[in-house]
């Protein structure tokens, strides 16, 4: 056929095999997409049955409560990033690919996002109508969100692998990630209530996307790093 | 007592100052602690291993 | 001189040299603390705008300084032991742990106290400093909490450290997005404690302030780094020999 030496498989193809096994996975187990989803929700209602359904109120604190229950639903679902993995020792399959081991990490990381923080951010826009908030927010809502859990997804990703088969890891990686996730949230919320009140929203998306771009860019090393720390 | 009063700040002065004071006791004793702790500890481990052989 | 600081890292002989330096730093800090306090209290003429509330700044701000210090080191030492693999940058980084989380208290405590005759509330979340300081504490917790959840002392070294470098990456990104969200909100007035300019009547106890506690601090860390590399190095005939000079070697 080819030549002598065995051809390896490029770099998107390693990236899709990963990708695709990962969205089969959820596939198959639809309690995975659908629990954090349902999280997400739960907790959006939470706070205006604690506080009141006073309107004004509502669109005060909508930005704030939606992403705040988004950064936690995010959160729920990535101490099982690479759970399943470990326990059935398909990670040291992983880690002695001839892929590199960034890559795949940045794969578990994207397909966590489509499983974990997409359908978060298609779900927004009905969860916006619950807070009364005004129609011009919701398409930022959804570009602020996507970055954000973008980013989410990529900085779990190094908390998980830091805190695979621990005892207590939900917490721990939860302890670990929200004060790195704070800048994204501050943004995420500020800009979402700004586009509220109809000010200017660019500043705040630029640095959502610029974060992203910094995480997209990192993230996958750091996770690397913290994957054969956590399996030596 | 004009001293101790501080405009009319004193309490939020002094409370300040005397809690600066005690944190840098607690760390000094704390680190102090550990160390005899950690010696005491090795000591009686090595005397144990020692004795075995 | 390279062979001076391979001889450093060489847990024996950093023992040694740190039994030597912390009484001096312990001596020195003493000394400049208790001239600064003395002088910030009693020589310092008051603040034209606070009176002598200001006069906290000579605690909050060697706290606070030494708060993000000694998360620099923490997490320096932790990339040099990451890298180049050098246990006592590993013990390092473990020992400024607590001791940041220490300060990092003590700075929060102190801006709460300084900001209630300023603010007239306890709390401001308006003011970037402190809500900044709040979040590296949470940074501090997580740290300690990931060391203290792994039991093998080299993956909790190196986990640790891959923390703390990404920690360290989104301290100023933290810093600069809290501000960003103060100015949004009007009218949150920035404690300064210079009016015009500081007057060197006010300065020098701050500076005394500043570096005595680094004294202090130095003195503190490098206890704890001994405390830590005695225990790991507990297998070690050094140990040995240091802590059993009586009885012979087996």
């Amino acid at each position: 056929m080819s030549g002598q030496q065995a051809e390896l498989p490029d770099l998107w193809q390693g990236l899709a095999a990963i990708v695709r096994r990962d969205l089969l996975l959820a596939w198959r187990r639809p309690g995975d997409v659908l629990n954090p989803l349902f999280f997400f929700a739960m907790v959006s209602t939470l706070f205006p049955l604690a506080t009141g359904p006073s309107q004004e109120q509502l669109q005060l604190n909508g930005p704030g409560v939606l992403w705040v229950a988004a950064l936690l639903a995010a959160l729920l679902s990535l101490n099982s990033l690479f759970l399943s993995d470990y326990e059935d020792g398909s990670l040291d399959q992983l880690m002695l690919s001839a892929q590199p081991l960034p890559l795949l990490a940045f794969g578990k990381s994207f397909s966590h996002w489509l499983v974990g923080g997409l359908p978060l951010v298609l779900v927004s826009p009905l969860l916006a109508l619950t807070f009364q908030l005004p129609a011009r927010t919701v398409g930022v809502m959804m570009l602020t969100l996507t970055f954000g859990t973008i980013s989410l997804s990529l900085l779990g990703s190094i908390g998980a692998a830091l805190t695979v088969g621990l005892n207590r890891g939900t917490a721990l990686l939860s302890l670990l990630i929200l004060p790195l996730a704070m800048p994204v949230l501050i943004f995420g919320a500020r800009t979402v209530a700004l586009a509220a009140t109809d000010d200017a929203v660019a500043a705040g998306v630029y640095f959502l996307a610029a974060y992203c771009m910094l995480a997209l860019a990192l993230a996958p090393f750091a996770t690397a790093a913290a994957l054969k720390i956590s399996n030596e | 007592m004009d001293i101790m009063a501080m405009g009319e700040y004193g309490a939020y002065v002094w409370s300040s100052f005397t809690l600066t004071l005690i944190v840098l006791i607690v760390c000094t004793l704390q680190a102090k602690h550990r160390h005899e702790k950690t010696v005491k500890n090795l000591r009686t481990r090595l005397r144990a291993m020692e004795s075995e052989e | 001189m390279w062979t001076y600081f391979h001889k450093l890292a060489s847990p024996p002989h950093f023992y040694a040299l740190s039994a030597k330096l912390i009484p001096w730093l312990a001596a020195l800090g003493v000394i400049l603390v208790a001239y600064g306090t003395f002088a910030g209290l009693f020589l310092a003429p008051p603040d034209y705008q606070q009176g002598d509330a200001f006069r906290i700044i000579y605690v909050h701000v060697p706290a606070a300084y030494l708060s993000m210090m000694a998360y620099m080191i923490m997490a320096v030492s932790a990339g040099i032991g990451l890298i180049w693999r050098m246990k006592l940058a590993h013990a390092v980084a473990a020992g400024a742990a607590p001791l940041g989380a220490w300060f990092t208290f003590l700075a929060l405590i102190t801006g709460s106290i300084w900001g209630r005759p300023m603010w007239g509330t306890w709390w401001e979340w308006g003011d970037p400093r402190l809500t900044s300081e709040l979040i590296m504490l949470f940074l501090y917790f997580g740290y300690m909490a990931l060391r203290s959840a792994i039991d093998d002392t080299a993956r909790a070294d190196r986990a640790s450290a891959v923390l703390a470098l990404v920690g360290a990456v989104n301290v100023p990104i933290i810093h600069f997005s809290v501000e960003w969200w103060s100015s949004l909100h009007q009218g949150a007035t920035l404690v300064r404690a210079d009016g015009p300019a500081i007057q060197s009547a006010m300065l020098y106890p701050l500076l005394a302030m500043i570096f005595g506690f680094t004294f202090l601090f130095g003195a503190l860390l490098l206890q704890r780094v001994r405390t830590e590399v005695l225990y790991r190095e507990r297998r070690a005939r050094w140990v040995r020999s240091l802590l059993l000079p009586a009885e012979g070697s087996a």
